[in-house]
């Protein structure tokens, strides 16, 4: 599986690691949602580390579309939001 | 793994089939793709080249402050040379001001360097795309069958597309940053121009300059006086009276005429300006009594 995290780039991820990125994904939801912006660092940053770290970097000259995109570490709520919203405008047809 | 990144995926997603649902010849589509990556790479680099330009601009006005701040501890220890305390306090205050504009643009210089750093690696790593999508579309061209055109051509595409996207949204907000930050650098500009800072010209002195230099001239006329009453309490028949006040010392003999009453009142700049000789010449001619310099004899 193919991740990218924005503004740093693609790692490919066994699907073990993956699997083992649920619950930090969960984290980074209920900040989002509670509208928590330390928290929402606190779990973005222990989500890419997990990724930097258990995964390996897609060499640059390598074309391959993400199966996940992840917004940066540095992301404020406003960030996030801001992609959700777009996501939805992105899901209407038309 | 769902949720939010499940969904920020599907905005690059629709982007990308956006982009495909426009194909009519492929082929001429990969050309005019290739064509838009060259732009995006152009304009990653010329935000890279905005980046840099803030923040050495930042630089600059650190390195004003800086030196306006040093300026300010000279003053206070000057002031306090001369027993001014309040001059020295001041002073000191206007520093401590100096100081915490000073930390903020620090912060932003940061801020600033991050930001080039991150949009350096994105422009490297779009680069490193773009060559090779430039080799995947002329292979696919090479090789194009109608059957498997669509297939490849997706392939190409999604990969691309998708950094694109990220490096996109890394410039549009290292121009928002740069924004920011030269709105803030204009606010100092400002500040440095309106005078409640130093101008760094040094054309224009501030008032603690101002008096400091007036408490030193004052001294240096001080010893001068104590100096020249020396010398003449020293010499034969001295007139001290008669050049009380004069603060350009001269040679001039105490036998020449007497000073004109109006010689106190008269500040002592007036005689470094000599007027101009068609309009002031009566006036230069009475005033030749006390002015040695214009004397003909």
């Amino acid at each position: 599986m193919i991740v990218r995290i924005l503004n740093e780039g693609q790692w490919r991820l066994t699907d073990e690691a993956v699997r083992g990125l649920n619950s930090f994904d969960d984290a980074v939801e209920k900040a989002a949602s509670a509208a928590d912006q330390d928290q929402l660092t606190r779990a973005l940053h222990a989500l890419l580390d997990r990724i930097r770290t258990t995964g390996t970097p897609v060499p640059d000259e390598e074309l391959e579309d993400s199966d996940l995109i992840l917004p940066a570490a540095d992301s404020t709520l406003e960030d996030v939001q801001q992609l959700l919203s777009e996501s939805e405008e992105g899901l209407i047809p038309g | 793994m769902s949720g939010i990144f499940q969904r920020i995926s599907l905005i690059f997603r629709a982007k990308t089939d956006k982009a495909l649902d426009k194909l009519e010849d492929p082929r001429q589509t990969l050309d005019y793709s290739y064509q838009r990556q060259l732009e995006l790479l152009q304009k990653v680099r010329r935000g890279v080249a905005d980046v840099a330009t803030s923040r050495k601009r930042i630089e600059l006005q650190a390195n004003q402050l800086n030196t306006q701040a040093d300026k300010l501890t000279n003053q206070a220890q000057k002031a306090l040379e001369v027993g001014r305390e309040d001059l020295a306090r001041e002073a000191l205050t206007r520093r401590s001001g100096l100081q915490q504009q000073l930390s903020d643009l620090q912060v932003q210089h940061a801020q600033l360097q991050g930001e080039e750093e991150k949009l350096t690696r994105a422009s490297q790593r779009l680069q490193a795309k773009v060559d090779a999508f430039r080799t995947k579309k002329e292979t696919i061209k090479a090789t194009y069958s109608a059957a498997e055109a669509q297939t490849r051509i997706n392939e190409a595409f999604s990969g691309i597309s998708e950094e694109m996207g990220d490096v996109g949204l890394a410039i549009q907000r290292a121009e928002d940053k740069t924004a920011q930050m030269q709105a803030r650098a204009g606010a100092i500009d400002e500040l440095l121009a309106s005078g409640a800072l130093d101008d760094p010209t040094g054309m224009a002195k501030d008032d603690i300059t101002l008096e400091l230099e007036q408490l030193a001239s004052t001294s240096e006329v001080e010893n001068e006086l104590a100096r020249m009453k020396a010398e003449l309490s020293a010499g034969p028949g001295a007139a001290p009276q008669a050049i009380e006040g004069q603060q350009v010392p001269s040679q001039q003999p105490p036998t020449q005429a007497p000073p004109p009453p109006s010689l106190d009142a008269q500040p002592p700049q007036e005689y470094q300006a000599p007027p101009s000789q068609s309009q002031e010449a009566p006036r230069l001619s009475r005033r030749v009594i006390c002015d040695d310099r214009s004397d003909p004899q």
